[in-house]
């Protein structure tokens, strides 16, 4: 990522971050509106920058979007905003559809997945009678079955309660992809290669997660 | 159109579709219960302007005819596109994108009173200038006694298009979904 | 979710394909139309009934949930012919749309709505031509459904949360919360679509430039 800047019309949410990403997990924290969930946006082309370029694997988020979102995938913080069918095996099988995977093999990677996710048995269910933490796992089981090679989460955990925060958080650590993870809960980042603090649009701190963490911590107090 | 639109298009489908889950209430002085259901149409108008608005109402109308009962009072199916109040359905999507439309139009300078002109419009104008005709020919009846059945729902299309009148000037204030062409060439 | 007006059933009237159905259906609608004499109405109504009741074995209640809401107008117009134009006419009108709503009726009983929905979209097929991608209408009517029970469940919080502050019953300046939340929630979703594929086989490079600043 080289130069990027954003702005939403007057306001610069993103003030030339420079950055390139090469580790396992990383993690992004920063206070309401310094500009995390925009970054994490940049990652996956949902938001095209004002000026600078984002390239993923080489991609330019810019005009090779297509690829770069079969190889970026996204979960949401609130699952109810993510979640695009009424009923759950449904929801999943979305992604596949969208990326013209046959009928048949479809069925399988499903199947897969919410055996995985623990969802099998509520494959004909309506989403929305899926309690919060089944409704998260619901919408990083869309996002995983699809494939993509690196996961961006943002704030994945803040609408949970403290057992489906674990549940999630250890469905995290499960990964084997590349992932970067927005949050406001710190503890999340322990076992993480490298924590980004945001502030003001800028990266203010950059380093292992003890480091910046604690950084952080003395800034907020 | 982008996939946020057709995301908005569905929003407001599902709004309506709620609203007409809402009990009829009924309001001293006025002879029948007020249903909020078009309220829904009102606000798909105003709300996302005339493509969307208009789109909104006729995935609405694809649902109930698909065999949802989302109707106010449970009703839907096919049945209800060919009653003798068939019209009035009908006039749903096209009254909203004109209320759409009329927003649009006065988009720079929107406020209460244009928007209760939109709604009055497209929402109670022209939905019994499609209403009256269609079942005046449905039911071999004059036009005048057509009109004459539907007069007392009008007290609670204009509460309803106050109703949505307020509201529509006060999203649009915290968060306009209407955004004015140029700019920027239109993407997607 | 809210059921649907689909009675399950294997008889030949419900494994009649969708289409044809509603091919019918508007025939029959078109042919009343023309056809202004008593016995063709009288003969259509208990022909339909024949087909709805013995045919599909439809529970009488079944049809009579959806003929009902059409009562009042029915009345309502038999009084009006009684008195100014005279029996014929008006029992004439009245079997008239009593034959096609319960046409339709027997038709919303015995099809699936995912069935209707692709007839729809086939339909829309030829809109293709002016840059309508048919495919888009289930998604966008699968998204009105999962929309409803969401939107109902976050109308009950804002009015849980203003009752709390001692603003009881519905008020409807409650909708404007309520708008701008599922608004947000909407726009988030369009994102979420974007980021699962849904945009993906439109060809993408013309659409990223034309964005770009």
């Amino acid at each position: 990522m080289r130069e990027v800047a954003h702005d939403y019309g007057e306001r610069a949410v993103l003030r030339d971050v420079s950055l390139t990403l090469a580790e396992h997990r990383v993690g992004v924290v920063g206070a309401n509106g310094s500009g995390k969930s925009t970054f994490a946006r940049l990652l996956n082309g949902l938001v095209v920058p004002t000026s600078g370029t984002v390239l993923v694997d080489g991609l330019d988020t810019r005009t090779q979007l297509r690829e770069v979102r079969r190889r970026v995938g996204f979960v949401f913080q609130d699952p109810d905003a993510q979640i695009v069918h009424p009923t759950v095996a449904e929801d999943v099988e979305f992604g596949l559809t969208n990326l013209g995977v046959p009928p048949q093999e479809r069925a399988r990677r499903v199947e897969e997945v919410l055996v995985r996710y623990g969802l099998a048995g509520h494959r004909d269910h309506p989403a929305h009678l899926l309690s919060g933490g089944q409704k998260q796992l619901l919408a990083i089981a869309g996002v995983l079955v699809m494939g993509p090679q690196r996961v961006v989460f943002d704030e994945p955990t803040t609408l949970l309660d403290l057992a489906n925060t674990r549940r999630v958080a250890r469905v995290i650590d499960e990964l084997e992809h590349d992932v970067v993870v927005v949050t406001h809960q710190l503890d999340l980042l322990a076992g993480f290669d490298r924590v980004l603090v945001f502030d003001d649009g800028r990266v203010a701190a950059d380093g292992t997660p003890a480091e910046t963490v604690r950084w952080y911590v003395d800034r907020m107090s | 159109m982008k996939s946020r639109d057709l995301a908005y298009v569905a929003l407001f489908a599902a709004i309506t579709a709620v609203l007409g889950l809402l009990p009829a209430v009924p309001v001293p002085g006025i002879p029948v219960p007020i249903t909020a259901q078009t309220l829904g149409v009102m606000l798909a108008g105003s709300v996302l302007g005339a493509r969307r608005g208009g789109l909104a109402l006729l995935t609405f109308l694809v649902v109930v005819a698909a065999g949802l009962p989302l109707l106010s009072g449970g009703r839907g199916g096919l049945g209800v596109f060919v009653g003798p109040s068939a019209g009035y359905l009908y006039s749903w999507p096209i009254a909203a994108f004109v209320i759409g439309f009329l927003t649009q139009l006065t988009w720079r300078r929107f406020n209460l009173a244009w928007a209760m002109v939109a709604n009055l419009v497209g929402g109670v104008a022209v939905i019994y200038a499609l209403g009256i005709p269609f079942t005046s020919i449905y039911g071999d009846v004059s036009l005048t006694a057509a009109a004459t059945g539907s007069l007392s729902f009008i007290p609670g299309d204009l509460v309803k298009a106050g109703i949505a009148s307020v509201v529509a000037v006060a999203v649009h204030k915290a968060y306009p979904v209407i955004e004015l062409p140029r700019r920027r060439p239109a993407a997607g | 979710m809210t059921a649907a007006l689909y009675v399950p059933g294997a008889g030949p009237v419900h494994r009649a394909p969708a289409g044809l159905k509603l091919g019918l259906l508007a025939a029959l609608a078109v042919g009343l139309f023309v056809a202004d004499r008593l016995e063709v109405v009288a003969g259509a109504l208990a022909g339909v009934l024949l087909i709805g009741l013995g045919v599909a074995r439809l529970p009488g209640r079944a049809l009579l949930a959806q003929v009902r809401p059409v009562w009042p107008w029915l009345l309502a117009l038999l009084a009006f012919h009684l008195v100014f134009t005279g029996w014929h006419t008006g029992t004439v009108v009245v079997l008239r749309l009593l034959a096609l709503v319960t046409a339709a009726a027997v038709v919303t009983a015995t099809t699936r709505v995912t069935a209707l929905v692709a007839v729809v979209e086939w339909l829309a097929r030829p809109l293709a031509v002016f840059g309508v991608r048919p495919a888009r209408i289930g998604l966008v009517i699968a998204m009105t459904l999962r929309f409803i029970p969401l939107i109902a469940e976050r109308a009950q919080r804002i009015r849980e949360a203003q009752a709390a502050r001692g603003a009881d019953g519905f008020r409807f300046q409650a909708l404007v919360p309520l708008l701008i939340q599922v608004l947000r929630l909407a726009h988030t979703l369009g994102e979420a679509l974007d980021a699962r594929g849904a945009d993906a086989p439109a060809p993408s490079p013309r659409r990223a430039g034309a964005s770009a600043p």
